[in-house]
């Protein structure tokens, strides 16, 4: 039998100024799983730029609409997911920010970051309207010093 | 806590001695005027000290970039100082540790600063 995740959810409206209150609960999160200091500034940022896409390109920094935003735990992973209330994006349609061209762009970071600081990275349409980025990082057990 | 930024001028050579967050919004703003506005003054030599920033977005590294490419473009050299670990990983991740001149040590920087030709 799995056991139930531990949950943390936030429901924003779409001000830039809410996006340290998901900052700060993606410490929280990642810290009760379990993950070290250097896994925790990867995800945080990595749900940071979630957020910043979601109320600057999914809403349009619309604050009459919403972000929702959700931390589950589970024993091997933290899964996290970013709702918003805009069209979607095509995540394999973004040049690549390595590309030698790309290399001095002002944009276009944002997906490439949370793509290389979290082990799985999904864009779906949400159930209700709007679209959901779910983002997985595994716990991975390191050998103790001796 | 928001970015706060403060100038001094040692020689030819402007620092900037930044902290606190460079994300979207008023970070980045802050940052691009102050780069236009020693751009204006004629300052093309800058130093960027980075040590106590405690956090960086893609917006952030997007204003680096916006900066560095601003000050190139007049003929001038922008330089990064002291990087925290956390914006040293960044820039080598985004393959920018290439384009950017990083130093760690303030009075090597400010000497490796072209000189303005003797008139």
């Amino acid at each position: 039998m799995t056991a139930e995740p531990r949950v943390y959810e936030l429901n924003l409206e779409s001000d830039l100024k809410n996006v340290e209150a998901a900052d700060e609960m993606s410490r929280r999160a990642s810290s009760t799983a379990g993950f070290d200091e250097d896994d925790r500034q990867r995800i945080e940022m990595a749900v940071h730029e979630s957020l910043i896409n979601a109320i600057w390109h999914g809403n349009k920094n619309d604050a009459s609409k919403h972000v929702w935003v959700k931390f589950e735990i589970f024993a091997d992973r933290l899964e996290v997911r970013v709702r918003d209330q805009g069209n979607g994006f095509d995540p394999t349609n973004i040049p690549n920010p390595l590309a030698e061209e790309n290399l001095l762009s002002i944009s276009g970071r944002g997906i490439f970051l949370i793509k290389s600081f979290m082990d799985d990275f999904r864009v779906e349409k949400a159930a209700g309207g709007g679209t959901e980025v779910t983002m997985i990082k595994r716990v991975v057990s390191k050998p103790k010093s001796t | 806590m928001s970015m706060k930024a403060s100038t001094r001028q040692v020689n030819s050579v402007t620092v900037i001695d930044v902290s606190g967050r460079i994300t979207l919004g008023e970070g980045c703003a802050q940052l691009r005027q102050l780069i236009r506005d020693h751009l204006s003054k004629g300052n093309k030599h800058i130093l960027v000290n980075l040590g106590d920033v405690s956090y960086i977005d893609s917006s952030g590294i997007g204003e680096l970039v916006s900066a560095y490419t601003a000050v190139s473009n007049q003929g001038g050299q922008l330089k990064l100082l002291n990087l925290t670990k956390k914006v040293h990983d960044l820039l080598q991740i985004t393959k920018l540790y290439t384009v950017f001149d990083v130093r760690d040590d303030e009075a090597e920087a400010i000497s490796s600063f072209q000189k303005p030709a003797q008139a």
